[in-house]
């Protein structure tokens, strides 16, 4: 019963969500392009199955994911648990959090692919690319990116060195990476950075850095606990184009070699 | 026939949720070593999660993908630079304005500078300061959609204007107040929602395929990363009219 009353709340959110998408659409139709829909039945029974699939994924993520992640960010960082004694520790020492890098980076990764957003992206850039995109070699990729972003991030708070030299140094690989980088790719990594952070990632995510933050000795979680969302968000960036380079590099480096091989 | 398809994408979704189910049963098992709490409650939220997400990408594939390629396509056909802005724009506001995730950071961000002493810390101007974020946040994002619409009407490179927008960052990042800049970062990844997402991708997509002389793939893609890196120079922007 109790379930009941919580997922009409959630199915009621996410319709709310849709409404300004709906009216949109619906004042264009009428007042602009004043013509049908193609196929408006499917449309309709695909946008009910959309808004009917996220209220239910976001009750499972509420029921079972996002109490579990919380109680375990908490224990992870629990200064009895890092130091491994009962003791007061007034310095912190960043060698200690090892479970903690491990831990932020196998959930970045682990949430990241299961993240709506990043496999509707995934599958698009399949279907443009005529499938030389592969929608798990993409999604890996990424993830891979969020797992290096988040255990950095958890790095940050524990030593509480600045966010902003952080970024300002993914910022530079980026832009040399921009440079140098398969002109096709370019367009869809910059995206990959904002798809990889929303429904599951952000609420674990920011549990685990307010958690560290407020248990980190010297750490505030005001001005320490924010920033972990701005890391996945830069370091896919990173990786998807390096993949990208990786395989150019390769393929280039094989056709040389064959052009060697057709010369002799 | 259909009984197998059902199967197909259940056994897709749960693939997807396999890695969380690793993750967190290594984590209870090996390091924690502690019993899962409430095995019972775990089990039904993660096939929650599976029929959830099965049915969101099948949604997709029918609903979301189709209606935003079409509106695309029917704006571009009309030819009229007006409407298709107007959609642009008020797709990126309208989505982002209400979002929840949005709301909750902004109510954060409004406690912490009335903490820190750079706004009147009473619940009414706290709950200003939060609106006058959100409505920053909103509007850019609806002004990123736009530009890069435009972008892709136009086929300037999408790697001058994002490398110019993070020198922005950069720069501002300098000026700006040292309580804003992490709630700054933060709001770029915060605003792209599920639904907006796929929405905005084949709108993108769309445009750039009937639009002749423009590649769906080197000029569709990119509208998400405007709308990530807009809300950035705009809180900040925010912060600095607002604190000096």
């Amino acid at each position: 019963m109790e379930f009941i009353v919580d997922f009409s709340k959630i199915l009621l959110a996410t319709c709310r969500d849709v409404l300004p998408i709906i009216i949109l659409i619906i004042f264009f139709q009428l007042f602009v392009l004043r013509q049908p829909i193609p196929h408006l039945r499917r449309v309709i029974i695909g946008s009910i199955y959309v808004v009917i699939g996220l209220a239910l994924f976001l009750a499972g993520l509420g029921k079972a994911l996002f109490p579990l992640g919380k109680i375990m960010a908490t224990q992870l960082s629990d200064p009895a648990f890092v130091y491994g004694t009962a003791e007061i520790v007034t310095h912190a020492n960043w060698m200690a959090y090892g479970w903690i890098y491990l831990f932020a980076a196998m959930i970045g990764f682990a949430t990241t692919i299961a993240e709506p957003s990043l496999i509707a992206i995934a599958f698009k850039a399949n279907e443009v690319s005529a499938g030389t995109i592969k929608p798990w070699g993409l999604r890996i990729t990424v993830a891979f990116g969020v797992a290096i972003g988040i255990s950095l991030g958890t790095f940050r708070i524990v030593t509480g060195t600045p966010l902003y030299l952080y970024i300002l140094v993914g910022y530079m690989i980026v832009i040399v990476q921009t440079m140098s980088a398969p002109k096709n790719i370019i367009a869809l990594a910059y995206d990959s950075g904002g798809v990889t952070t929303s429904t599951v990632t952000v609420p674990l995510v920011a549990a685990l850095g307010l958690g560290l933050a407020a248990t980190v000795p010297g750490r505030n979680p005001a001005l320490d606990g924010f920033g972990l969302i701005a890391f996945a968000s830069l370091c896919p960036i990173i990786t998807v184009m390096g993949y990208a380079q990786l395989v150019h590099w390769k393929t280039k480096r094989t056709t040389k070699a064959m052009e060697k091989n057709n010369a002799l | 026939m259909i009984i197998a398809l059902i199967l197909k994408k259940l056994k897709n979704a749960l693939t997807d949720l396999l890695p969380i189910i690793l993750v967190i049963a290594f984590f209870q098992i090996v390091v924690l070593r502690q019993p899962l709490p409430q095995m019972g409650e775990v089990i039904f939220g993660a096939v929650l999660i599976v029929i959830g997400l099965s049915l969101f990408v099948q949604g997709l594939e029918m609903g979301l993908f189709p209606i935003g390629e079409a509106m695309a396509q029917a704006l571009a056909r009309k030819g009229s630079l007006f409407w298709l802005l107007c959609f642009s724009f008020a797709l990126g506001f309208s989505t982002t304005v209400a979002e929840p995730a949005l709301i909750a950071v902004a109510a954060e961000a409004a406690a912490i500078a009335g903490q820190g002493g750079l706004i009147d810390p009473s619940p009414d101007s706290l709950n200003r300061y939060a609106f006058g974020l959100r409505m920053a946040v909103a509007f850019s994002v609806g002004l990123a959609i736009l530009i890069g619409v435009m972008r892709i009407l136009r086929g300037w490179p999408i790697h001058y204007l994002i490398i110019g927008g993070y020198a922005v960052v950069m720069l501002m990042t300098i000026i700006a107040p040292e309580e804003i800049i992490g709630i700054a970062y933060d709001a770029g990844g915060v605003t792209t929602s599920t639904i907006t997402v796929p929405l905005v991708a084949a709108l993108g997509v769309g445009l750039a395929s009937s639009i002749r002389g423009r590649s769906p793939l080197i000029d569709g893609f990119g509208l998400i990363a405007f709308a990530s890196l807009l809300p950035m120079i705009f809180v900040m922007g925010y912060g600095l009219i607002l604190f000096r």
